[in-house]
């Protein structure tokens, strides 16, 4: 305790979900477990953990810093770095995309076999788009145009084997 | 091609629907007769499963690629299936006329 109390608290990225899931898109638990793809009680606990999380940071005024976890995502949306649109790839392959709005190619989609080590940021002002690795995944990630915080895209489930 | 996008009115001029089950207005868009028609959304008054009816809907009319504001999460697995393809501007308050010149000079 004292000057020994950590000033921020670690959110897991897949307790982040849990909580977007709920209290955001207002699915249920079962719902949302079904959409992160582990059991219902295994979405409880998690649920139940990032609830104490944001409890403990109101009441200690932690900052709350959402990083790590077990997670993966989504793979088959890609970005436009032209008109910025978001547009899914219905037959799956990783071939070349060209941007159904605008027909640009300049178009960046997460690969299959990367999405393990890839995150997708963006900047929900200039709708820039970063990928970045999961090692250089830092929690504040800014946006290389408007230095605000970028967020992670796309967060769709945890798996199931690793997961708390 | 056909194209299925949102609207929240019977107008060109109409902002695009950022709900895909629960928008008022569906404009059918074919890009080889460069014909449109405003369907209303015949599912708006049920309480749910309103998403996948429309992708049924959709689909038996030959859509391939539908454009919305958002899409609730479990509609994606089902496009997938049907081969048919999602598309969110970035901007979601930009008019259909707007999408409809973008896909014209793509």
């Amino acid at each position: 305790m004292g000057n020994k109390e950590p000033a921020s608290i670690n959110l897991l990225l897949e307790e982040y979900e849990a909580l977007r899931l709920c209290d955001y898109d207002r699915f249920n638990h079962e719902q949302a477990a079904e959409l992160m793809g582990v059991s219902r009680p295994t979405f409880t606990r998690i649920y139940a953990s990032a609830l104490e999380k944001i409890a403990e940071s109101f009441v200690l005024g932690l900052r709350i810093i959402i990083e790590g976890g077990h997670i993966y995502f989504d793979s088959k949306w890609c970005y436009c770095n032209g008109c910025k649109s978001k547009f899914s790839n219905p037959s799956g392959k990783n071939e070349k995309m060209r941007c159904p709005l605008c027909g640009s190619l300049d178009v960046t989609c997460v690969k299959e076999d990367e999405t393990n080590e890839t995150l997708i940021f963006r900047c929900d002002d200039c709708g820039i788009i970063e990928e970045v690795t999961a090692s250089e995944a830092i929690s504040e990630h800014l946006c290389p145009q408007c230095r605000k915080p970028m967020k992670p895209e796309l967060l769709a489930g945890c798996s199931s084997n690793k997961c708390i | 091609m056909k194209y299925a996008i949102t609207s929240q009115g019977k107008s060109l001029e109409a902002r695009i629907d950022s709900h895909f089950g629960r928008c008022k207005y569906i404009v059918i868009y074919d890009r080889e007769t460069l014909g449109w028609e405003f369907i209303p959304n015949p599912f708006e008054q049920l309480d749910e499963g309103v998403g996948p009816m429309m992708v049924e809907m959709l689909h038996k009319k030959g859509i391939s690629k539908v454009i919305s504001g958002s899409f609730g999460i479990k509609i994606k697995e089902l496009m997938d299936s049907k081969h048919m393809q999602m598309i969110i501007p970035q901007n979601d308050e930009i008019t259909v006329s707007t999408v409809i010149e973008m896909i014209d000079n793509s």
